[in-house]
Parts: C-alpha cells; structure tokens; sequence
C-alpha cells in the first residue's frame, strides 16, 4: 500500500524528533551509539506509529504487540521512540546512561515501560522474540513479535540457531527487520566477518525475506503489510540503511559507531535536523 | 535406605504432575530428552515441549522470551552445557531481567562416569551461584527433587535445580517437605558439623555412623537451598565449632565456598571441604570415580577427624 500523504508526512516528523532526541541524548551522556541509532530510526518510527498495536498507558496490556531490540546498542533510538509515543515523558530522556536513570546503556526491560527484553549482550534477542513467538502460538493469540537485528550481529551463532528454530515451529507471527547499514566497530561488515548475502542465507534457513529502503517508511509499513499476511514462514526484512542517517558528518563513518558528539558537534548535527 | 532413584527420574515425573497442574508450565530440551527424562512430559503433553535441537544459546534465550510472555518453561539439558555453554544467556537473558526460568539440568558432578570430563560439570553450582537473583538448588534423593522442582515452580523467579545422572539411595520419606531457603539437620551431634548437598548426603550420614563408631558425634545437614544461604542458619547449624562440607562438584566456588564465606565472615570455625581439588574428571563408572575423587564415606569422616583435631580447646 502507499502511506497516505498526510499520514506520512506525520511519520517523518516524528522519524525527525526522534533523530533530534538522539543526539541530544548521547551528548549529554557524552556516551552512547548514534551510528546504528540513527540507522534504525525508520524501522522504529514505522512500528511505534504505524504497525503495532501498543496502549502506551497500559505498556502490560496482554493483548500488545512486542518488540524486541535485539542490537540492543541502539537504545537511544528506542527510548526515543518510546517517549514519543508516551509511554514516559521526554524530559527522562536527557538521563540517558546517568546514575540511576532507568534508561540504561543497553534496555532494560525491569526499569522502563514499553521495554518487551533486556538486550545488549549480541545475538540474544532473537531467541527471545521466538520464545514470545511461541507463547503467542500456544495462546493462539493475535498478538504479533517484532526484533530488531543488526546486521553486524548477524555473525553471532545463535542468530542462526534462532533462525532455524524459528522456521522449524513456524512463527507466522514473527516479523524481524534487519538494520543493514554495512558498518560494525571495526569497520565494514564485509571486511570484518562477511556475513553477507543475507537474503539467500536467510531464505536458505526458511523465512520469507523482503528487501526495502530502510529510510522509505512507505517501503517498510507495505513490506510489513505483506509479512502479516504469510502464514506458515517467519519473516524478515531486510532494510538497507545509512549508519549514522541524517548527520551529514556521522554517515556511513564506522567512527561514529559508538561515539557522543561533541557540544559543537551535537548543534552541527541538531541545526541538519531541525 | 529405600531403594535407589536417579533424581533425573524425580525429576522427569515432578514435571508431569506439575504440568496436570499448571496450564501456563512448558517445557524445553536439547536433544537429550532421553536422558533429562522430559520425554515423558513431550509424549504426555506435546503442544507444550519444545524441542530446540543442539542449540544451548537459543534454549536459553527461547525459555526467556516464554517466561516474558507469561509461561514458566522449565529448561532441561545437561548441567555442563545449561551453565557452561549457555553462560552468557543465562546471565543477560534470564537471570538479569528476573524472568521465571527454571533451569532444571542433569548428569552434573563426576558421577555422568563413562562420558569423562567434558560432560562432568564440576563447576556449574559456582557459575549459577555468581548470579545474582538466581536461586540454586540441589536435591539430595528423589522425593526431595519432587519437592524441590514444585518448590522452583512456584517460586517467581530463575532457578537452577542440579540433578544426577546415577541412582542416589532415598533418604528422606514420601511426606517429606522442602522449604526454600531452609537448611535441615538430619541427624543430630555434637562434635562436628557435615554440611552436605545431593547425592553426598547420603554419604555423610554414613560417614556420621562410622564417627560415631570412633566416639564421634556428627551433625549432618543437608544444604538443598545453596543459595540464598542464611548466614543466620549456618552459623548456628557449626556451633559444634568444627565444620565439613561434601559436594560433588570442585571445591572451588560450591558449597564448601558458600559455607567458608559465611563462617569466615560469622562464625571463623575450623572448616575442611571434601570435594573435586580442581582438577577434570576422567571416564569410568560412577563409583570408581567416587573413590578415585576422594568423595566417600571414609573421606568425609576422615575430614570430619581432621576438623575435630583443629577444633579450639
């Protein structure tokens, strides 16, 4: 389907706060992941404001959607997302990994609402969106699990033991987006450890997998769409991104992976945003 | 004695009664459903096991993701792979965000025998017990790892429950009640105090009957609740002022390490821990392996004798 104009014109304000909140969050904590947060603001706004059923005022609801980040570095864009759609204020943001915020480096799911797992350590947070896949199955309920990969993270086993467990029991109601924006801290991912190509792996291992611009909200909410829709094969979609979107100095630079900007950098990077 | 049962086959059973009773109770292996005894909840309650193949991460990582969802999975492999392999997703998947796992793993200590070293945890009481929030519990015969596995399964929160690959004597009755967090004297004495945990306390209740034969009065305690350990119990349960431990496990970061932290910091008593000596295992039947640790009857008494003999006058 084709995003109505206004509605996507909504969509991409809040993708434009959320970058604003980014980077203010992480040069107040001088500390922090813009690169792979940024990439992934996209993916997040989509599901946040458009795909999932969520009650920001009853973040237990049983009958939610849950998402998963399982690159769990790109918090800032999380917590973000999270503010926006009022499940706690944005002042909380600028708290971003002080002593005792509950917005932690990597999230943690005891301290703030909206937080579905704690994630952080790579490669978990996969196996845990499949464990919620199965309840959900066993349940037979409506609910639908989405995760967050990086791309980079994909050279972690476990990926692929979840992967295949995953196809093995079905998990029709098991949507995951995969961040690709070809960077990791030690450079490009091809270079590091290649754990490309992605479709034909990911196909191999029996999923659905979709290709999008991961910056096309559009491209995304349709490429969802069209996974809701399948039945009997989870799926994945892969959205190609820009490590470090919308900072014209953080983009496609493997530096800014987990690096703050400074104060100068950080009204740079904000007056690109505004 | 009332017979021999693995606690493997308790175990097994536990999760079929508790599986009639609890809707939300689930259950995942390894490919070692055999041997970890869940096959008899897969072929009694299908929809509700999952087999997860040889993948101990995403076991652990899946059994997560169930328990956030609402279901308490209890988790079955062996104990060198459940706390070893599966380390840093027991950590950051369970143990951290508190979910209600119950990691409930077999063929722990020397006595796995013929598979050898690579397959004898030794170590996992130590890994499970640095944890924080997680509760880790060792049943010593059957009708405890009845009780112990009902006591994990409602009680919110991770758990590990060690259980054995070989047959342990039944030592306590059919009616028998276990308490979390409790420790429990089985036989009374006043010289010597032997804590002890799984299939050890049933070895130092026979040590305690051939001290006695030496003219020593032994107190043996099961420690089925290693962790939490009440300071306040322990301490108390060594006012004999002369303290053994037996474990199957190394004598570093078990048991014997529970107990000398609390006494070092409560009660300094005179302390001698019967134990693996930080080395490997080997291949060979379980009892064999017994005698070559040093994990029998003569040796906790003869560590019992050595205590006695630090004692202060």
């Amino acid at each position: 389907m084709v995003l109505d104009p206004e509605l996507k014109k909504q969509l991409e304000e809040k993708a434009r706060l959320i970058r604003q909140h980014i980077i203010r969050m992480i040069n107040a904590a001088q500390s922090g992941h813009p690169g792979g947060s940024l990439s992934a603001v996209e993916i997040l706004t989509a599901l946040y404001f458009q795909i999932m059923r969520l009650d920001p005022a009853k973040p237990r609801w049983a009958e939610r959607d849950r998402f998963v980040l399982s690159k769990g570095h790109a918090a800032p864009a999380l917590y973000a997302a999270l503010a926006e759609r009022g499940f706690f204020p944005a002042d909380k943001l600028l708290t971003l990994r002080q002593l005792g915020s509950p917005l932690q480096g990597h999230p943690d799911m005891k301290k703030v609402p909206g937080i579905e797992m704690s994630t952080g350590s790579l490669g978990q947070g996969l196996s845990c969106a499949c464990g919620m896949a199965l309840a959900g199955k066993l349940d037979e309920a409506s609910w639908r699990v989405y995760a967050l990969l990086g791309d980079g993270e994909c050279q972690e086993g476990q990926i692929w033991e979840a992967a295949m467990a995953a196809a093995h029991y079905e998990l029709d109601n098991l949507i995951v987006y995969l961040d690709y924006n070809r960077l990791q801290i030690d450079g490009p991912i091809s270079t590091v450890l290649n754990p490309e190509p992605f479709p034909d792996k990911w196909r191999a291992f029996g999923w659905q997998v979709q290709t999008v611009d991961g910056h096309s909200l559009t491209e995304i909410v349709a490429a969802t769409e069209k996974a809701q829709a399948s039945t009997a094969k989870p799926n994945i979609i892969i959205c190609h991104t820009v490590k470090g979107k919308g900072v014209s100095f953080m983009e496609n630079e493997a530096g800014w992976h987990g690096k703050a900007p400074s104060d100068e950098q950080a009204v740079q990077a904000l007056a690109e945003l505004a | 004695m009332k017979g021999k049962i693995a606690t493997r086959d308790a175990y097994g059973e536990a999760i079929i009664e508790l599986g009639r009773e609890l809707k939300e109770l689930v259950v995942l292996d390894a490919d070692l459903s055999q041997s970890t005894k869940t096959a008899g909840f897969a072929r009694l309650f299908p929809e509700r096991f999952f087999n997860i193949g040889i993948a101990e991460a995403n076991l652990m990582g899946t059994a997560a993701g169930l328990a956030a969802a609402g279901k308490i999975p209890f988790v079955s492999t062996f104990a060198v792979f459940a706390t070893g392999r599966a380390y840093d997703q027991v950590r950051n998947s369970i143990a951290y965000p508190e979910l209600n796992v119950k990691i409930c793993a077999t063929h722990a200590g020397i006595t796995v025998g013929e598979d050898g070293a690579s397959h004898q945890a030794l170590e996992d009481i130590a890994l499970m017990r640095a944890l924080p929030g997680l509760t880790v519990l060792v049943p010593a015969d059957a009708p405890e790892t009845k009780q112990v596995v009902r006591a994990a399964a409602f009680h919110n929160g991770p758990v590990y429950v060690r259980l054995g690959r070989s047959e342990v004597p039944v030592i306590n009755n059919g009616d028998y009640e276990f308490k979390l967090g409790e420790i429990r004297t089985l036989r009374p004495g006043t010289d010597v105090t032997i804590f002890a945990c799984g299939l050890m306390v049933s070895i130092a209740l026979v040590a305690a009957d051939s001290l006695q034969a030496q003219g020593i009065e032994a107190q043996v305690v099961n420690a089925a609740t290693i962790k939490p350990l009440d300071p306040e119990q322990i301490s108390l349960a060594a006012a004999t002022g002369a303290v053994v431990t037996c474990e199957e496990h190394s004598v570093i970061g078990g048991l014997g390490s529970a107990v000398a932290e609390i006494l070092a910091e409560c009660q300094p008593t005179p302390l001698e821990r019967v134990g693996v000596k930080d080395v490997f295992g080997q291949s060979g039947p379980a009892s064999k392996l017994l005698d070559l640790y040093q994990l029998t009857a003569r040796d906790v008494a003869a560590a019992a004798t050595r205590a006695v003999a630090r004692k202060q006058p």
